[in-house]
C-alpha cells in the first residue's frame, strides 16, 4: 500500500476502481440466474432440465451468472410473441413509437452507470469506454431513432416496416450493437427477437427488463440468449421477416446461404482489416493517438479496427518510433479501473487466437514489438502489439486478428497507398491522416470501405451510416440509409407471382434443321432462286466489341406464337467471365462525371427514339405485341433512359449532422461491377429499367437480356456502340438467364446482382452470392409492371444502384 | 526468426539531477515550416487525457502536494504593494498548514511553491521576503503583457530585474512576429533576451490566446526553444483565452520534439485560468502522459496561478478530515 508521501514522490496513478455494487446487485436480485426475456417476462432458466451456460468476467475468470441456452422452442415462442405484438406496434404509428424510443433513451441515461459496469464486467473492456462511449452512444441511438419514428410517414412515404426481425449481435459492443439494431427496427414499426452473444448476454437482458419498466409493450422486444445453435434457430425460423447480423464474415456467409430463397431480408455487418494511412504531411503525434483509438480501443476487438498501418515512406521510421514510445504508456489491467487503457480479451478462445496469430507473424519473419511492461496475471490480458517488417502476403497482414495487434507496411505514393488499402476481401472502414484537404478528399472516395475517417478513427454516431462493402457485408446502421434496412416498399410483397407460362426457359443451342421462318428480316434463309441472306446472328457485346459466343453456338428465338425470328448467341460461363473482366477494367465509366454519364444516356435515348420504328417492328415480331403496345414500350424505354440520364448528376449524397465539429459526407458510390438478369416480358423496357439506373450511377454492367426475346436488346447494342458508351461499361450476354445468373452470382468480381426471374432463380442467386457476399436484389418470382413508373423506376432502383460511404472530416484551425 | 527489438523509452530520457540549460540552436526554418497540428485531433486527445486517467484518494493527495511545489505563486495586479507581496511570499514558504502536512504523513518534508512571480517593481520586496527559503523570484518582463515597448527598453527591463535579484524572467513575445511568420525576427529578439538574462532562467510567454491556430503555437514554441528558452509558457493571464489543454498539449509535444531532436529538456508553464485542484491534476496527467514523470519537477514544469493553491489546500483538508473545507480555514496569501 502506497502512502500519500509515496505518491508525492512517484506520482503513480494508484488504483481507481469503479464501484460494481449496483451491477452485482442486479445479478444478485436475479439469483445469479437469467432466463430469456420473452413476451414481456423472464423464462425460467434451466426449467425442465433445459441447457444453461455460464457467463464469465474475463478480467478474473469468475462466473457472473448462469444463463439459459436458447432452444428452437424458445426461439419459436419469442418469434410468436414478436409476431403477435406486431400489429399493435405498427398501428401505434410513428409518434407513438417515437415516445417509446424516447423513453428508452431516457431509461438508458438514467441507468447509465450500472449498465456501463455490467458491460465491463461481462466483456472485459475498460470502464472508460463503456462509460464514455458505449452507453452514451446507445442513448444517442435511441434519441436519434425516436426522431425517425416521428418522421417515418413524412420521410419514407410508400414504405412500411419489414416485420419481425431476428437480430444477432456480437460480444465486442454488446449493448451498442443491440441499440444499432433495435432502435431502427422499433422506429420502423418492426418487432424484434434479439440474440446476444453467448460471451456477453447480460446487458441485453438487463436492457429488455429496463425497456419494460420504460413501458415498451410486451413482445415488441424479445431477447433469447444462447450460442450459435440459438442463432441458427432464429436464422432458420419461418416466422422471421428479416435477419440482421453483426459478426464474423464466416458466419455471415453461412447466414446468407441459409436465408437464400426464404424471402427474408438480410443485412450483414462483418469483419474487416481496415487500413490506417499516414501521409508525410500528417500531424504524426495526432496520428499516433489515432492508432491508439483504432487498434487498442476495446482491445482491438473491433470489426472496424484500423489494423493495417500504412506508412508513407518519408515518415515511416519516425512514426514507428513515436508509436513504440506511446505503447509504453498504455496501461493494461483491470477494466473496472478508471485509469486503464486496455482491459481483458473477452474469452480464452480469443486470447488463444491472438497468441496464435502473433506466433505466426513472428514465424513468417515479421518483427514483433510489445511494451516492456508485463501484463497482469489472472485475467485474459494481452499487450498492445505492433509488427514491423510486414509484407502484404503475410498471414497477419491479410487476416482479421480481432485483437490488439497492428501490422505496419509502407507505401511510396497516394496511389500505392490506395492499392494496398484496397487489396483485401474486406471493406469496412479506413482512416486517412494528412493535413491536406485535397489529398484527403482525393483518397477517401477511392478507398473501398463503408466508412472513412479523415484525421480520426473509430468515431460513431447515430446519424452517420455505418457498414461495409465487399466481404465486410452490406446494409447500413444509422442515419436515413440505416432506416432503409428495416423498411420495405409497400406493395412489394403483394406483387403478382409469375405464372408457369411466364417462366419458359429458352430452348438450348440450335440444332441442325431448325430453320427460321423465311419472312423474318434477320432470317438467313432465302426464297427459291435467290441468293441466301448474309447470316446475321447477333453476337454478344463484351468490352465494347461484338463477339461470338465462346462456344460458337446460338439458339433460336421464337415469338410466343412460335415463329422463328432468328438466332441469338448462346452465352456460356466463359462469356460471363470475359464480360465481367471487361466491366472490371472499364473504370473510366465510374470515374466519369455525372454530367458525362448523363450525356451518354441521353445520346442513347436520342438514338433509340430516332430508330423507334425499327424497334417497334422488332418488338411486334418478338412478343406478338400490337403496334400500339410495341410503340408504348419503345416510348417508355426512351423515357426511362431519360429518367436515369436525368438522375446521373442528381443523386446527391448528404451532409450529416453529427455531434463533432466537422462534417460527415454521406457519399453515394457505385458498386463497381453490377450484374443484371432480365425477365422475359417487356424485353426492351425491362432491360432499360434495370440497366439504366445502374449505369447512371457509374456502375459497369453485365446484363443478360430477356432469354426468350433477346433480339430487341441485341439491336439496342448497335445503338449503344453509336452512343459513346465507353467499352466495357455495358456488356450483354444472351442465353439462358438462370444458367448465366449462376455464374454471375458466383463471380467474385461482381459486387451487386439484380435478378428478375423465378423464385428458384432468386434463391439460387442469393445462395451463390455468399461467395463474395455481393449485394443482391431479387424479385422472388414476383412480377413488376414495367410500364408503371411507380413500380419500375425511381428511388427503389436508384437507392440500390449505390452504396453510402460515410466520410468523417473533423476540422479546426 | 527476427531478433526481439530493443525496448524504447516512453519519453525523452532526462537525468534526475540538475539539468544543463538549453543553449538553443541555430534557427531551423525547415523544421518550423514542417510543423503540423490537427486541431480536432488535439482536442480529442486533450479531452480524453483526463477520462483515461484518474487519480484518487491517497494518490490524489500526493499529486496535489506535488502540484504545490510546481506553482509559480503569482500576483500581477496594478495595486500590488510590498506588503501584499510579503504576504504572498510567506505563503510560498509555507503553503500548507503544518497540521495538515502532519496528518498527510508529510511532516518534515520541506514543501514550498516553485517560485513567486511578480512585476519588476516588487522584485526587491519578494527577494527580501524569500531570503533563505530557496524559493526563486520570477519577474514578468519585456513590456508585459503586450510586449510592444521598444526592444531596447525590454532588454533593459530584463537586466534591471536580474540585477534586482530575480532568478527567472518571464518575457512575452511580440505576437505580431509570430502572426506574420517572421520567425527570424522573433528568434533574434529572444536570443537578445536570453543574453540579457545571463544566469537567470528565460521563460517565454507565447500569448497563445492571441496566436490564432495551434500550428502557430507549435511553431512559436519551437522558435523560442531554438532561441534558448528555459521554459515556454502559454499566457500572460491577461489574454482573453489563457491556458487550455489543447494548447498545452501542443506545446508539450513541441517540447518533446525539441528534446528528442536536440537532447535538451525545456520546461513548460501553463498560466492563467488554472484555478482548481482538478485543473491541476488534468495538467499533471497531460505532462505525465506526453512528457513523463521527469517533467513534473519544478525545473521543468510550473503552474502560473494565483488562486490554485487555495483550492488545493481545501482538497487536502477534505482528504484529511472527510469534510468539505472552507477557504477561510486556510491561511491567507
Amino acid at each position: 500500500m502506497s502512502s500519500v508521501r509515496d505518491y508525492y514522490e512517484t506520482l503513480d496513478y494508484g488504483p481507481a476502481p469503479e464501484a460494481a455494487d449496483a451491477a452485482r446487485g442486479w445479478l444478485a436480485r436475479h439469483g445469479g440466474r437469467l432466463g430469456h426475456w420473452i413476451d414481456g417476462g423472464w423464462s425460467e432458466p434451466g426449467a425442465g432440465g433445459a441447457d444453461t451456460f455460464e457467463t464469465l468476467d474475463p478480467a478474473s475468470g469468475a462466473t457472473l451468472a448462469t444463463v439459459a441456452q436458447g432452444s428452437a422452442d424458445d426461439v419459436d415462442r419469442a418469434v410468436a410473441a414478436a409476431r403477435a405484438a406486431l400489429p399493435a406496434w405498427r398501428a401505434l404509428g410513428g409518434h407513438g413509437r417515437a415516445r417509446h424510443l424516447y423513453a428508452l433513451a431516457r431509461a438508458v441515461q438514467k441507468h447509465a452507470r450500472v449498465i456501463a459496469v455490467l458491460e465491463t464486467l461481462d466483456n472485459g473492456k475498460p470502464i472508460r469506454e463503456t462509460r464514455d462511449l458505449d452507453v452514451p452512444l446507445v442513448a444517442r441511438h435511441f434519441y436519434h431513432h425516436a426522431g425517425w419514428a416521428q418522421l417515418l410517414d413524412a420521410e419514407f412515404p410508400g414504405h412500411e416496416g419489414v416485420g419481425v426481425c431476428g437480430q444477432i449481435v456480437p460480444w465486442n459492443f454488446p449493448l451498442l450493437m443491440l441499440a444499432w439494431k433495435v432502435a431502427p427496427a422499433l422506429a420502423a414499426g418492426c418487432t424484434v427477437v434479439l440474440k446476444p452473444a453467448e460471451f456477453t448476454p447480460l446487458t441485453a437482458l438487463a436492457f429488455a427488463e429496463l425497456a419494460q419498466q420504460a413501458g415498451l409493450p410486451a413482445g415488441v422486444l424479445n431477447v433469447v440468449a444462447g450460442d450459435g445453435r440459438t442463432g441458427q434457430a432464429l436464422v432458420d425460423h419461418r416466422g422471421v421477416d428479416k435477419i440482421a447480423f453483426t459478426g464474423s464474415t464466416e458466419v455471415g456467409r453461412i447466414i446468407r446461404t441459409r436465408t437464400a430463397g426464404s424471402g427474408k431480408a438480410l443485412t450483414l455487418e462483418l469483419g474487416g482489416k481496415s487500413p490506417f494511412i499516414v501521409f508525410d504531411d500528417a500531424d504524426l503525434d495526432a496520428a499516433v493517438e489515432g492508432v491508439v483509438d483504432a487498434i487498442w480501443f476495446n482491445q482491438g476487438q473491433v470489426c472496424c479496427a484500423g489494423s493495417r498501418l500504412l506508412l508513407h515512406e518519408p515518415v515511416a521510421e519516425a512514426f514507428v518510433r513515436k508509436l513504440r514510445a506511446r505503447m509504453e504508456t498504455l496501461r493494461v489491467g483491470p477494466p473496472l479501473d478508471k485509469a486503464i487503457d486496455v482491459g481483458a480479451l473477452v474469452a480464452p478462445v480469443q486470447l488463444e487466437r491472438v497468441k496464435r496469430y502473433v506466433a505466426q507473424g513472428i514465424a513468417e519473419g515479421a518483427t514483433c514489438h510489445q511494451p516492456s511492461r508485463a501484463v497482469p496475471d489472472g485475467g485474459l490480458f494481452y499487450p498492445p502489439t505492433l509488427f514491423t517488417g510486414v509484407e502484404p502476403a503475410m498471414t497477419i497482414a491479410r487476416e482479421e486478428i480481432f485483437g490488439p495487434v497492428l501490422v505496419s507496411l509502407t507505401f511510396r505514393t497516394p496511389d500505392e497507398a490506395v492499392e494496398i488499402a484496397n487489396h483485401t476481401p474486406y471493406g469496412l472502414a479506413a482512416s486517412v491522416w494528412t493535413e491536406s484537404v485535397a489529398l484527403a478528399l482525393d483518397v477517401a472516395p477511392k478507398l473501398q470501405a463503408g466508412v472513412v475517417w479523415v484525421n480520426a478513427s473509430n468515431l460513431f454516431d447515430a446519424a452517420a451510416g455505418f457498414g461495409g462493402t465487399k466481404e465486410s457485408g452490406f446494409g447500413r446502421e444509422g442515419g436515413r440509409e440505416g432506416m432503409h434496412a428495416y423498411l420495405v416498399e409497400r406493395g412489394e410483397r403483394e406483387l403478382p407471382v409469375y405464372g408457369e407460362a411466364d417462366l419458359v426457359a429458352p430452348p438450348g443451342p440450335a440444332e441442325a434443321g431448325d430453320a427460321p421462318d423465311a419472312e423474318m428480316a434477320d432470317a438467313p434463309g432465302a426464297a427459291p432462286g435467290e441468293l441466301p441472306r448474309v447470316d446475321r446472328t447477333p453476337k454478344l457485346y463484351v468490352g465494347g466489341k461484338q463477339v461470338r459466343p465462346d462456344g460458337g453456338t446460338s439458339y433460336p428465338v421464337r415469338s410466343p406464337s412460335g415463329r422463328h425470328l432468328g438466332e441469338a448467341g448462346w452465352g456460356s460461363r466463359k462469356d460471363v467471365r470475359d464480360a465481367v473482366e471487361a466491366a472490371r477494367k472499364a473504370t473510366a465509366w465510374t470515374k466519369a462525371s455525372g454530367h458525362a454519364r448523363a450525356q451518354v444516356l441521353y445520346f442513347l435515348a436520342e438514338n433509340l427514339d430516332a430508330d423507334a420504328g425499327r424497334f417497334v417492328d422488332r418488338l411486334r415480331g418478338l412478343t406478338d405485341a400490337s403496334e400500339a403496345d410495341a410503340r408504348r414500350e419503345v416510348d417508355a424505354s426512351v423515357r426511362r433512359l431519360f429518367t436515369y440520364a436525368a438522375w446521373a448528376d442528381k443523386l446527391d449524397g448528404a451532409v450529416k449532422g453529427v455531434p463533432v465539429r466537422g462534417v460527415v459526407l454521406g457519399m453515394h458510390e457505385p458498386w463497381g461491377v453490377a450484374a443484371v438478369s432480365c425477365p422475359d416480358e417487356a424485353p426492351l423496357l425491362a432491360f432499360a429499367s434495370l440497366v439504366a439506373p445502374l449505369l447512371s450511377q457509374g456502375n459497369r454492367v453485365v446484363a443478360t437480356p430477356s432469354p426468350r426475346w433477346p433480339l430487341a436488346v441485341t439491336d439496342l447494342v448497335h445503338l449503344v456502340e453509336a452512343s459513346d458508351v465507353p467499352a466495357g461499361a455495358l456488356n450483354v450476354v444472351t442465353g439462358d438467364r438462370d444458367a448465366l445468373a449462376k455464374t454471375l452470382a458466383d463471380h467474385d468480381e461482381v459486387a451487386c446482382h439484380w435478378y428478375v426471374g423465378s423464385a428458384e432463380g432468386s434463391a439460387e442467386v442469393e445462395r451463390r452470392s455468399a461467395g463474395n457476399l455481393k449485394v443482391t436484389w431479387v424479385n422472388r418470382g414476383r412480377r413488376r409492371d414495367w410500364f408503371d413508373p411507380a413500380q419500375a423506376e425511381g428511388d427503389a432502383f436508384l437507392r440500390r444502384a449505390v452504396q453510402v460511404k460515410s466520410v468523417w472530416v473533423p476540422y479546426g484551425a | 526468426m527476427t531478433p526481439a527489438p530493443a525496448t524504447v523509452a516512453p519519453h525523452p530520457v532526462v537525468p534526475a539531477g540538475p539539468l544543463p540549460r538549453n543553449p538553443g540552436m541555430p534557427l531551423d526554418l525547415d523544421w518550423v515550416a514542417a510543423v503540423r497540428v490537427d486541431r480536432s485531433a488535439a482536442e480529442r486527445r486533450a479531452a480524453t487525457l483526463t477520462t483515461r486517467r484518474s487519480v484518487k484518494a491517497d494518490a490524489q493527495a500526493g499529486w496535489l502536494l506535488k502540484a504545490i511545489t510546481l506553482i509559480d505563486l503569482t500576483t500581477l495586479s496594478g495595486d500590488d504593494t510590498p506588503n501584499r507581496v510579503r504576504r504572498l511570499c510567506a505563503k510560498a514558504r509555507s503553503p500548507v498548514r503544518p497540521d495538515l502536512l502532519a496528518a498527510l504523513g508529510m511532516a518534515g518534508v520541506p514543501l514550498t511553491t516553485g517560485a513567486v512571480c511578480v512585476y519588476h517593481a516588487l522584485v526587491p520586496a519578494a527577494v527580501a521576503a524569500l531570503e533563505g527559503s530557496g524559493v526563486p523570484v520570477a519577474a514578468v518582463s519585456t513590456g508585459f503583457p503586450a510586449g510592444l515597448t521598444p526592444v531596447e527598453t525590454r532588454i533593459a527591463e530584463i537586466r534591471a530585474s536580474v540585477a534586482a535579484g530575480a532568478e527567472e524572467i518571464d518575457v512575452v513575445i511580440h505576437r505580431a512576429q509570430a502572426l506574420a511568420g517572421d520567425w527570424p525576427a522573433l528568434y533574434d529578439e529572444l536570443r537578445a533576451f536570453r543574453e540579457a538574462c545571463g544566469p537567470a532562467h528565460l521563460k517565454v510567454i507565447l500569448g497563445t490566446g492571441e496566436l490564432g491556430t495551434l500550428r502557430t503555437v507549435a511553431r512559436a514554441s519551437l522558435v523560442a526553444m531554438m532561441a534558448g528558452a528555459d521554459f515556454v509558457k502559454t499566457s500572460t493571464g491577461k489574454e482573453p483565452v489563457n491556458a487550455t489543454l489543447p494548447v498545452s498539449l501542443t506545446m508539450a509535444r513541441a517540447v518533446r520534439a525539441y528534446a528528442e531532436r536536440t537532447g535538451h529538456a525545456v520546461g513548460f508553464k501553463p498560466a492563467g485560468g488554472i484555478r482548481t485542484a482538478k485543473d491541476a491534476l488534468a495538467w499533471m496527467i497531460l505532462m505525465r502522459e506526453e512528457l513523463g514523470r521527469r517533467w513534473l519537477e519544478p525545473d521543468l514544469f510550473r503552474f502560473g496561478a494565483s488562486g490554485l493553491l487555495g483550492d488545493i489546500e481545501r482538497q487536502l483538508e477534505h482528504h484529511v478530515t472527510g469534510r468539505y473545507a472552507a477557504l477561510h480555514r486556510q491561511p491567507l496569501a
